[in-house]
């Protein structure tokens, strides 16, 4: 009973829960049953809320009772990335200076999830301050991979990927500033979706980099992704640079999943060399499924995404170290007395505490930043970024032009072991190539499953991007391919990973 | 009390012989809006400490700012009624750097994109010539906290044993208006740097943008100074002399500085480049922060916030809601009252344009106004430190007591000895002319039996005097009417009294 319901999609469970045959007390507890079961290898949560899971659980399933008419999602559990602010709960985003920090405010996205009667199950692991491509930057230690332990789950939201993954959850949100809803989709076998800059509220994201964070839904399959992005996207007055037009019909075109006659351009300098020859085989496979499906191809040319991970690592540390500034032990958080000092001014117990606070990645980043920003160097390095920026999206407009929709692969390699990049940063930014150009020229993107790499069998993960505010392309793409897939494959890729219940009861 | 000692200062008049002073003036303004710059709470003036406060004023996690359109409208007014041209495109910057009572440990501020840009503003001096100041820029931003600095006995941070930090203040719409280098004023330069200050809190005050009170720190100002040799064109190193703020300071202060510069340049040393203290008190500066090229606020894009905009349509439209400049008021105002040039710019001088308006349009005649809030009154608010407006308001003494009284002696029940013991009472705050009237008995004699007698009684004392009017000499009539007022204790119309004696002796 409780497997059948753990792995079940979102909109199946919506259905059921919709039609009285399931409660949301059930299926709560069913997700929390698995956490208890798989967690403590996985590591996938840095806060568990049963209790307040299951009372938002009982009061859906009261007021359907009441016969109320309630949003599709009520009553499907999810899981939030620890970088959005919930009420009441501990929002650390993986560091040790907002441990203990209980925000007295929800983040829009949160408050969307609420209003949709959704339970909130817990707060997902990450890279600190969501600065990683592998969670193992999170203080409170990596999330592991479900299809092998010892590899990354991917990052920034290792935790919300791997909490999909395991079954702990049907849907979780992710924060997507580089390619940390994508990348972690890719290496765990589920789909993420990074909407058009803007299209979901940034208020109450514990922000990286302003100008790249995009906030987005996470699962297991196209249409369930969909149907949280409808939940989480929308016009909000409190973000500034919130889109004010209705939000795409992401779920209608999942539902579709029409692609005959669309373009599909591959981007030749996001193929070939630098990708690992079972990946490029399953997407080559892929953009065939695409054809097959009534689609046409044609190659595109990108050529200044060669600067955008450079560009990329000059904008986000910049942004991040002014962004990080607030953390400074007066308000809220840690605080820490600085040794030897006996009457120690603010700035001495402010300096103390970001030493003790932050993690290597993290200071890496600040003064990366810090550097970037300083008098005569501002236009060498931030301003030259931008001039970067602006050809990547002159890149996307002209390409647009020939095709509805550009694909990649999402990362260029599988999930890699852990420690394989720790000391190395840049093979480890490297691993955001394909993902980048999207946040910069704030254009949407989708990964999804297709399939495992012949010489790891670990998921490979199949990389669409659209123009700004045409998210819907994503999933017309997403869900064709995925359905001539699950019919090539018989079953959905995840049934093929381990047990980990195994796993657990031989840790 | 300041514990810092006066440095050397030369003779203005010495310091001017052989240097011109180069004055440059940035004042903050904190607009009058309902609610801050980038989020709802409210700016009431002298609230509970941190009573009005939320996510975004306290800088918490994940927070973002919307900003306050209004903020933005009355900063297109000030750069309208500057003279400035206005920015059709702009965007807000932060300037990084570390302080407890700056929530997100950046301002947001505008950089090398001010909202309103190259204006000047006229300013008449005492002599009525006229001096142009012309205005760089203005820029809009965010207050900062307060911070009380406890234990210490300055109340600086210095000495002090823990800081308290009210951060109601931190968000409050600031508009910093900078004035370009001003040369040539030589000797006037004080008189020119209160004037500007003074003529813009008019201005700022016409607009209805700021309640502009300098003593509640509503306009602050900053009073930057530096000497050049008689001969020389290059500017010389400056001083900046933090919150000046009074009329009568910024006068001080430029002079105190020009004989503080001359005192250093003429002793063959160099003019350090550090902000100063102002002490009001002892009317000296003391040195501050030591200014260098290395401070660096790492300025960037406010990537938070979407530029400003503003379309010819509204920047016109809001051109129309300029009041009538202060000038051209004043013009108009001096001939719909009569008064002479002198008359007029002592009027100007002492603040009381509007009040003297305020007062003839509540019914008074334009020279009962200007009597009655430019003798007493104005002793008294000289002696109290302050100006008449300012003191009158202290003393809720209003235009109305000024129309009030004024009808009781055209009425005919003061005589104008009477009205002023009247108006005493007013200021000694016993209640309304006719209320004060009433309760000191003051009243002219009406009843012409009483005066009847009294004449009669000052014939008789005085027959020598009464004959000599019998015989025609009138004029010897005015013995006997001091005699009669005296008799009447005053408490008689001195014209009744003249024609009772003449119809009494002449017939
Ligand atoms: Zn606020």
């Amino acid at each position: 009973m409780t497997n059948e319901l753990i792995t079940a999609s979102a909109a199946d469970l919506a259905a059921r829960l919709a039609a009285r045959e399931i409660s949301s007390a059930e299926l709560t507890q069913a997700c929390l049953d698995r956490t208890a079961a798989v967690d403590g290898v996985v590591h996938s949560y840095l806060h568990v809320d049963a209790e307040g899971a299951l009372a938002a659980a009982r009061a859906i399933d009261e007021r359907r009772a009441a016969g109320e008419s309630l949003p599709t999602l009520a009553g499907v559990p999810i899981a939030v990335k620890d970088v959005m602010t919930t009420k009441g709960l501990p929002t650390t985003c993986g560091s040790k200076i907002l441990e203990g920090w209980i925000p007295p405010y929800d983040s829009t996205v949160v408050t969307r999830l609420k209003a949709a009667g959704m339970p909130i199950l817990g707060k997902t692991n990450l890279d600190e301050f969501a600065m990683g491509s592998s969670t193992e930057h999170s203080a409170y230690g990596p999330s592991r991979n479900p299809w092998d332990l010892d590899r990354i789950p991917g990052g920034s939201g290792g935790g919300s990927s791997s909490v999909i993954a395991s079954f702990q959850a049907p849907l979780a949100t992710g924060t997507d500033t580089g390619g940390s809803i994508r990348q972690p989709a890719a290496v765990t076998g589920t789909v993420g979706t990074k909407p058009t800059y803007g299209g979901v509220s940034r208020y109450g994201l514990v922000a990286l980099a302003s100008s790249l964070d995009q906030a987005g839904p996470c699962a297991r399959t196209v249409l369930d992704t969909a149907l949280l992005h409808e939940v989480m996207a929308g016009h909000d007055p409190m973000d500034s640079t919130s889109i004010d037009a209705p939000v795409p019909a992401v779920v209608e075109a999942a539902r579709r999943a029409d692609v005959s006659g669309m373009k599909i351009g591959i981007i030749r300098e996001l193929t070939g060399d630098g990708f690992q020859a079972g990946v490029q085989q399953r997407f080559d496979e892929a953009v065939q499924h695409l054809v097959d499906a009534g689609a046409e191809v044609v190659e595109v040319s990108c050529p200044s995404f060669t600067y955008a991970l450079a560009a990329y690592y000059l904008i986000l540390p910049s942004e991040a170290s002014s962004n990080l500034a607030k953390f400074d032990a007066m308000r809220y958080g840690m605080r820490v007395a600085p040794q030897g000092i006996d009457d120690p001014s603010a700035e001495q117990v402010m300096a103390a505490t970001r030493d003790a606070g932050f993690g290597d990645e993290v200071k890496r980043r600040i003064i990366l930043g810090t550097y970037a920003l300083s008098s005569g160097y501002y236009d060498a390095y931030y301003g030259s970024a931008q001039k970067v920026r602006r050809l990547i999206a002159d890149d996307f407009t002209r390409s647009f032009e020939a095709a509805d929709v550009l694909v990649s692969p999402t990362a260029p390699t599988t999930a890699f072991a852990f420690g394989d990049k720790i000391d190395d940063p840049m093979a480890m930014y490297l691993n955001d190539i394909a993902t980048i150009p999207a946040n910069l020229a704030g254009v949407p993107g989708m990964s999804l499953p297709s399939g495992l790499a012949p010489e790891d069998g670990l998921p490979v993960g199949f990389q669409i991007l659209a123009p700004a505010m045409q998210d819907q392309r994503l999933y017309a793409v997403g869900a064709a391919l995925e359905a001539r897939l699950l019919s090539a494959w018989g079953a959905p890729l995840l049934h093929s990973a381990p047990d980990l219940t195994a796993a657990g009861k031989g840790a | 009390m300041s514990q810092a000692t006066a440095e050397a200062t030369l003779p203005f008049e010495e310091a001017l012989a052989a240097y011109d002073p180069v004055l440059g003036l940035e004042v903050h303004v904190e607009l009058g809006t309902n609610t801050k710059m980038f989020c709802g709470c409210a700016t009431a003036f002298g609230a509970e400490p941190n009573s009005q406060v939320c996510p975004v004023c306290l800088g918490l996690p994940g927070a973002l700012p919307v900003v306050n359109e209004k903020g933005v409208e009355s900063a297109i007014r000030i750069g309208l009624a500057l003279n400035c041209e206005i920015a059709s495109w702009c965007r807000f910057a932060r300037k990084n750097y570390f302080y407890p009572d700056m929530p997100k440990n950046f301002q947001t501020s505008q950089y090398d994109e001010p909202i309103a840009f190259n204006g000047h503003l006229d300013v008449e001096l005492a002599d009525g010539s006229t001096y142009r100041v012309e205005i760089e820029r203005a820029h809009m931003e965010e207050d900062t906290g307060k911070s009380l600095h406890v234990g210490g006995s300055t109340g600086r941070i210095h000495g002090a044993t823990h800081s308290l930090v009210d951060y109601n203040r931190a968000g409050i719409p600031l508009i910093e208006i900078v004035t370009k280098p001003m040369t040539g004023a030589g000797e006037r330069a004080p008189e020119i740097a209160k004037a500007y200050v003074a003529t813009l809190r008019d201005l700022l005050k016409a607009l209805a943008v700021s309640d502009v009170k300098m003593e509640q720190g509503s306009m602050r100002c900053d009073v930057n100074l530096s000497l050049m040799p008689k001969d020389s064109t290059t500017f010389g190193i400056r001083s900046e002399t933090k919150n000046v703020n009074s009329l009568r300071s910024v006068e001080r202060a430029v002079r105190y500085e020009i004989g503080r510069h001359a005192a250093i340049l003429s002793s063959g040393g160099k003019v350090t480049q550090e902000t100063r203290h102002w002490h009001e008190d002892t009317g000296i500066t003391t040195a501050g922060r030591e200014k260098s090229d290395a401070e660096d606020y790492r300025y960037f894009p406010e990537p938070d916030l979407v530029p400003v905009a503003p379309s010819t349509e509204m920047v016109e439209a809001l051109r129309a809601t300029l009041p009538e400049p202060p000038a051209a008021r004043r013009k108009r105002l001096q001939s719909a009252w009569g008064y002479s040039d002198l008359e007029m710019r002592d009027v100007v001088n002492a603040g009381l344009v509007d009040l003297i308006d305020e007062t003839v349009t509540a019914g008074a005649t334009p020279a009962g106004a200007r009597k009655w809030w430019s003798g007493e009154i104005a002793r008294r608010a000289n002696d109290a430190g302050s100006d008449v407006p300012t003191y009158a308001a202290s003393l809720a003494v209003t235009p109305a007591h000024v129309v009030e009284l004024e009808s009781l002696v055209t009425g005919g029940r003061l005589n104008d000895a009477m009205a002023r013991q009247v108006w005493d009472g007013v200021l000694a705050g016993e209640g309304t002319p006719t209320a004060v009237a009433d309760a000191r008995g003051l009243e002219l004699v009406q009843d012409t039996g009483a005066l009847q007698a009294a004449v009669d009684k000052v014939i008789a004392a005085n027959p020598d005097v009464a004959q000599k009017v019998r015989d025609g000499k009138v004029q010897a009539a005015g013995a006997l009417i001091g005699q009669v007022m005296k008799e009447m204790k005053g408490q008689a119309d001195a014209a009744a009294a003249r024609q009772l004696i003449l119809d009494t002796l002449v017939g």
